[in-house]
């Protein structure tokens, strides 16, 4: 039988309802693989290990009383980008010093409501500005399959500890891949929402056009059931969708047979690594036995994706980034003679290099007479990506992808280059661009035993379409069994 | 040589909603400082805005006054630059599709009457007060958020007093819609002035400057005069006018350079990603169109019909709505509404003119003035109890009819008391008696004046009257 730590949400809610297991037990459990493991990993920036069992305590407290919860007594990581109230939120950033959470983010208050408790603050890039998180101000985080590799990013501590069984599952962040890129690089399930469906109260701003609220989980089925809890209308985020939101869990049984699904013909090109493409090709080999059909498609402006994308995330960046001055909080330098010098010095201690490269970026394409030449023109390309992923998607009920060109990659080896960086992007920021859904579900492993993931993406609140395809997957293969170490 | 002036205007007008324009949080004014602040008004990571649905509505119903076209579809931009007053270091307003667009605002300048066009009308949020003691800044952000429209008129206007009339006759149309309570004392209505002189028979524009942030109607005034002069002594002594941003410092009366266009702020303007466009549909507008409120010259011609008033004493009147306000709920079943236009446009105004309040600010309430004239029309109290019991009540509020007892002023009538009055008087002035029977009517009135004398002010003047001439034998 497997460890406390080891179970997935819906596991462990099984238990708890049971009776096997009470909340502090599970809690304990959690706090010691932590204390085990993330000396290795590094996945947590911090774990308020008494908050943690006061957590648990009440929950079970709850549960004597009688109440429900659809999470009652489970307990979620989350990055270090979601406020909770109490807690601190310094998206891995110096200048969050000291900041702690007056409020809940929606997303959080809905778990909370749900029983759900919030242990630890998952590691990330600076701001959710990477896709290692190598550029956290704090630590790097090592990948649980081969400690000398990366998490992928920017939610790679939440992937981090949800692979390595330091949590049961963990709510990231994805602007452009952060929550797909670490859960294929870390072998988890991750889902990012269509744009609209999870509120963005509460959860610190990137970009803000761009960024969902995604869960990093053990399987398909968890990741519907914290998506179940969260997702809805939300009159704190005018950009909050007010659509019904489905049964997710009641479309996972429905399976794949009669579906048509597309591959973009773009998204299968030279310069993958060619072990990642096998796996991915024979992933859909494996679906197309399932009953899928699947077709060809296009989406002709992806290679315009990446310049689109860095555009407007780094725009609205350099905004949204703006608020941290020192004034109100967090991180301020002493002894500044006048306002002007408190920002600069401020901001020149407080943000990491990358997070200044994009501001700086941003900043650059807004400014009078750039401002058409690349602001706009990248709205405008953003439009055509939308219209290919539409008209893509009316011909198919989802498309299947790679998450990456390659599976986890050493330590440093791109952080000398930019641009390389970059193109870890390229099979996932289309998305955000176009607003639809996505997700990333383990279909395999490297010859070195790096996991990889496939990726389904779905129409604009097509969530059941992709969750189905994905548990289908999931039920008919045995990858999400294997943990790392068992080699 | 002559010069021709051009003066344009950016007001500033704080809306009276109840929220701010981004969040829940109170907009109440004098409350302690950042007491009316929450994670939204503040800044704080993850916190999104939400518009004020009815701070839009406030906004179209002005456009709707002043005819504006109104924008089926407007959106909000982030205007980014770095102050302390600023909680996220940008400021959430529109920038090229604003909710109204044109309009005219009628204004009467020495006699003559003319148009202000408008360019637009757009709605913004206000910034955080910040505070300077000794060597320290403070920052209130109570101010924040608030909903602010800017109101941007065409380069229309030709002298500091066009400039004034034009405030005022906005002023007045902001009041009367329920817009705002353009309280300048509470910084309501603020206003950035830009102007420019050129030689009478050029064409083009000279160039101008901006003078920043002023928040009374005399400063607009004074700092234009000043400013304008300025430019004209340049341009006589043979200097260029620079382009730039002024400050006025109403204690010396003078402009001063604040930045010039070199160090002008690139915005960088955006559409703001948090909010979503604002779409008005046609019956919307309508609707809100079906909402408007009576205007100044429709109630000037309702006073006048209604209450049967003198065409001046109705624009007296119906100038401030609240004047308005007080003339029509103290005439409300009043025997002769004149009299209350005639207590209301002498006595109070005149003490509200000596000392400087608002009609809103003053203790008197219109149902104690109607009282007040009851008691004179019932004969109680004659014209000069009434006068001190004004002046009480206007301080001090309270009840007219207990006034007059407290006072001791009720009138005296009775003929037995007066008659010994008179006969005092007469017995006492024997001179003026002999001058009136000798034909000087003016000793009549000295006679009567020292009965009122002898009363304590508190005798019927007609009765005092009809015993007087009795008793002389007239």
């Amino acid at each position: 039988m497997p460890a406390w730590n080891e179970l997935t949400v819906h596991e462990a809610k099984a238990r708890l309802d049971r009776g096997d297991v009470s909340s502090r037990e599970l809690v304990e459990t959690l706090l010691a693989a932590i204390r085990a493991r993330d000396s290795q990993i590094q996945g947590y920036l911090e774990v308020d290990e008494a908050d943690a069992l006061s957590q648990a305590e009440a929950a079970d407290a709850r549960r004597k009383e009688g109440r429900q919860g659809k999470l009652l007594g489970v307990p979620i990581a989350v990055k270090d980008l979601l406020n909770v109230q109490g807690q601190p939120c310094r998206c891995a950033s110096r200048i969050l010093e000291g900041y702690r959470s007056p409020y809940d983010a929606t997303a959080i208050a809905r778990l909370r409501a749900e029983g759900a408790l919030f242990v630890g603050r998952a590691n990330m890039d600076e701001f959710a500005m990477g896709s290692t998180t190598e550029n956290s101000a704090f630590k790097i985080t090592h990948n649980p399959w081969d400690l000398a590799r990366v998490p992928g990013g920017s939610s790679g501590g939440a992937a981090a500890v949800v692979a390595a069984d330091e949590s049961l599952a963990a709510l990231g962040s994805d602007t452009g891949g952060s929550v797909r890129l670490p859960a294929s690089f870390c072998g988890c399930v991750g889902l990012k929402p269509t744009y609209g469906r999870v509120s963005r109260y509460g959860l610190t701003a990137f970009a803000s056009s761009l960024d969902q609220i995604g869960p990093l989980t053990k399987d398909i089925r968890d990741a519907a059931l914290l998506l179940q809890a969260m997702a809805g209308h939300d009159e704190m985020d005018s950009t909050s969708i007010p659509s019904p939101v489905p049964d997710y869990a009641a479309a996972l049984r429905k399976g794949m047979a009669g579906m048509k699904l597309g591959l973009p013909k773009e998204y299968f090109v030279a310069g993958m690594d060619r072990e990642v493409e096998q796996i991915v090709q024979q992933a859909i080999h494996h679906c197309e036995q399932l009953g899928a059909t699947i077709v060809d498609v296009s989406l002709p402006m992806t290679p315009y994706a990446v310049a689109t994308y860095y555009i407007i995330a780094c725009a609205e960046a350099s905004a949204n980034l703006a608020r941290f001055d020192g004034v109100r909080y967090g991180f301020r330098v002493k002894d500044a003679k006048d306002p002007i010098a408190m920002y600069m010095r401020t901001r020149a201690a407080g943000f990491g290099t990358e997070v200044k490269r994009r501001i700086i970026l941003g900043t650059y394409v807004l400014s009078s007479g750039y401002y058409d030449a690349y602001y706009i023109r990248a709205q405008k390309v953003r439009a055509l990506i939308r219209a290919d992923f539409e008209q893509a998607l009316q011909t198919c009920d989802a498309l299947l992808t790679p998450v990456a060109p390659t599976a986890a990659f050493l330590l440093g080896a791109k952080t000398a280059d930019p641009l390389q960086m970059y193109l870890n992007d390229i099979f996932t920021a289309s998305v955000n661009l176009a607003g639809t859904c996505a997700l990333s579900v383990p279909c395999g492993f490297t010859s070195d035993g790096l996991p990889v993931g496939l990726q389904v993406v779905g129409p604009a609140f097509g969530e059941e379409t992709i969750l189905r395809v994905g548990y289908a997957y999931e039920q008919t293969t045995d990858w999400r069994r294997r943990k790392p170490g068992d080699r | 040589m002559n010069y021709l002036t051009t003066i344009g205007l950016e007001v500033h007008v704080q809306l009276q909603t109840r929220t701010k324009m981004f969040c829940a949080c109170r907009t109440d004014f004098g409350a302690a400082p950042n007491t009316q602040v929450c994670p939204v008004c503040l800044g704080y990571p993850g916190a999104l805005p939400v518009i004020n649905q009815e701070a839009i509505r406030l906004t179209v119903m002005t456009g709707l006054m002043v005819g504006s076209r109104i924008n089926p579809r407007s959106k909000f931009d982030r205007k980014n630059y770095f102050y302390p007053d600023m909680p996220k270091n940008y400021q959430i307003t529109q920038f090229d599709q604003p909710l109204c667009l044109g309009g005219a605002v009628g204004i009467e300048c020495r006699g003559q009457a003319r148009t202000v066009r408008l360019t637009r009308i757009h709605l913004e949020e206000d910034v955080a007060k910040n505070m300077h003691v000794r060597d320290q800044s403070r920052v209130d952000f109570n101010r924040a958020g608030h909903p602010l429209m800017e109101i941007v008129t065409e380069p229309d206007m030709h002298s500091p007093e066009e400039a004034f009339a034009f405030l005022l006759a906005l002023k007045q149309i902001l009041v009367y819609g329920l817009i705002s309570p353009c309280n300048l004392e509470e910084g309501n209505l603020r206003c950035d002035v830009n102007c420019s002189v050129r030689p009478e028979g050029q064409a083009t524009l000279g160039t101008k400057t901006e003078i920043k942030n002023m928040n009374t109607f005399k400063g607009v005034y004074q700092a234009l005069a000043y400013e304008l002069q300025r430019q004209v002594t340049a341009l006589n002594a043979g200097e260029v006018i620079v382009q730039e941003t002024r400050r006025f410092d109403s204690e010396r009366c003078v402009t001063e350079t604040m930045r010039t266009k070199e160090d002008a702020h690139d915005y960088r303007y955006f559409p703001d990603p948090d909010l979503m466009p604002v779409v008005l549909s046609d019956e919307q507008i309508k609707a809100w169109e079906g909402m408007l409120p009576e205007l100044p010259h429709q109630r000037c011609d309702r006073l006048e019909r209604e209450y049967a008033l003198p065409p001046y004493d109705a624009k007296v009147l119906s100038a401030d709505k609240y004047v308005a306000d007080f003339f029509e709920e103290a005439a409300r079943g009043a025997a002769n509404p004149k009299t209350v236009s005639n207590w209301i446009m002498t006595e109070m105004m005149h003490l509200m003119t000596t000392k400087e309040l608002e009609i809103r600010q003053v203790k008197i309430t219109p149902q104690a003035l109607a009282g007040l004239i009851k008691l004179v029309e019932s004969q109680a109290i004659n014209g000069a109890g009434a006068k001190a019991i004004f002046a009480i009540l206007f301080e001090q509020g309270g009840d007219p009819a207990q006034l007059v007892g407290q006072l001791g002023l009720a009138q005296v009538s009775d003929t037995g008391t007066l008659e010994a009055l008179v006969r005092q008087a007469i017995d006492d002035n024997p001179k003026s008696v002999a001058d009136y029977k000798g034909g000087k009517e003016a000793s009549f009135k000295f006679l009567m004046g020292q009965v009122m004398r002898l009363s304590k002010g508190k005798a019927n003047p007609q009765v005092v009257q009809g015993l007087l001439k009795k008793q002389l034998g007239v």
